[in-house]
């Protein structure tokens, strides 16, 4: 198991409500996605796969590449793929719209 | 099946089974009835996952939903088999306990509280295994406390199955739906092997396993009140069914003279077809399928 934090400070759009979607089930993972309550986003990753920092890295920095929303944004994961990180990271994103 | 033409309802169909815990749990209340308590942005987790290298799950894999069935208050308590199993460790099973305790306190103050309990679950969450095999006697005699007032519905629809100290809350249970996917049993089929060998039980051996455990066997034999067909909203309308019933006229799990004759009336001296079994104690089943 790993803990990651990442912040991205450049994401400051104030949003309101918060959305839960997914399940810590093989190869899936659960987000958390509220409003911050500091300025810019905050991401906490919890994850049963230890050794893949750069690739979370490069898969939220694709994410707040095309989303600006000030989130606090916690996952839990049980060895989801990227694609499937990315698309829960979509889904949590659209709920909250 | 439609016609030639048209498409099976196997495939039209709103599968159950493929919900997760959460979605299952929704779709059995009235619409815009519900509301979800102790949930994800609680954050009450297992405090014992981390410490063994185990991501935790933030609703700790159980969700608790209370809201209205077929008008009369309800809660219903979900077990997301995708999550460890579906096990029940210290919160999953404080939750389970809370949400029960709750509903036979407001039965009792006069507003009928039913309980529905989907349970995909192995039993006991290893990990944590004092705590859960608590958990699994307090859940056990809340049900019994609420059953005196309110219908408490258990539904096994699979894939994972209800096992070990959850197959108890089945158990004692006012109702029971399965489908044919859902299994129930004390002990699974790998305990089995590992504790009495491959000749007596092998737990590769699906067709095997679904004639003994599976809902069609548990349903014939008695063990089990509906099968029903994996689908949402037929699997809702027997809830609501049992729900609106209120409490059944005898309990399963009070009949112990009952089944003590049956099992000592066995021969053990060869294997038991399961097919003869359900036939021999099903005899008295009154209830039919539901398509």
């Amino acid at each position: 198991m790993e803990q990651i934090d990442f912040v991205y400070p450049t994401a400051t759009r104030r949003i309101s409500g918060r959305s839960h979607v997914g399940v810590v089930g093989s190869g899936d993972m659960e987000v958390l996605l509220e409003p911050s309550i500091q300025d810019g986003a905050q991401v906490h990753i919890t994850t049963s796969v230890a050794g893949f920092r750069d690739t979370w890295k490069a898969v939220f920095d694709r994410f707040f590449s095309r989303f600006d929303g000030a989130v606090q944004i916690q996952v839990n994961d049980a060895g989801a793929t990227p694609g499937t990180v990315l698309l829960r990271l979509e889904q949590a994103a659209e709920a909250i719209k | 099946m439609n016609k030639v033409t048209g498409t099976p309802a196997f495939v039209t169909r709103n599968s159950f089974i493929e919900l997760n815990a959460r979605a299952r749990a929704r779709i059995l209340f009235d619409e815009e009835s519900w509301r979800e308590m102790v949930g994800p942005f609680d954050r009450m987790e297992s405090p014992w996952l981390p410490m063994q290298d185990v991501t935790p799950e933030a609703d700790d894999g159980c969700i608790v939903i209370k809201g209205k069935i077929a008008g009369k208050p309800a809660v219903a308590i979900a077990l997301e088999g995708a999550f460890q199993g579906g096990s029940l460790g210290e919160v999953s099973g404080a939750k389970m306990m809370a949400a029960l305790d709750l509903a036979a306190k407001d039965s009792r103050e006069g507003s009928i509280t039913a309980a529905v309990l989907l349970l995909e679950t192995g039993g006991v969450r290893l990990q944590e295994a004092n705590l859960g095999l608590a958990a699994v006697a307090e859940v056990v005699s809340s049900l019994l406390a609420l059953r005196e007032y309110a219908p408490v519905v258990t539904v096994i629809a699979g894939t994972v199955g209800c096992f070990g100290g959850m197959s108890l809350a089945a158990g004692v249970s006012s109702y029971v739906i399965m489908t044919r996917e859902g299994r129930l049993g004390l002990n699974g089929p790998e305990v089995i092997e590992q504790e009495s060998g491959i000749e007596e039980f092998d737990s590769t051996d699906r067709a095997m396993i679904w004639s003994i455990h599976g809902g069609e066997q548990r349903v014939g034999m008695g063990l089990a009140d509906v099968l029903a067909e994996d689908d949402a909203e037929n699997i809702a309308s027997a809830v609501r069914e049992f729900v609106s019933a209120g409490k059944p006229a005898q309990y399963r799990s009070r009949k112990v003279a009952l089944y003590r004759e049956r099992i000592a009336a066995l021969d053990i001296s060869h294997q038991i077809d399961p097919l003869a079994l359900r036939k021999e104690w099903g005899k008295d089943v009154s209830h039919g399928e539901k398509q």
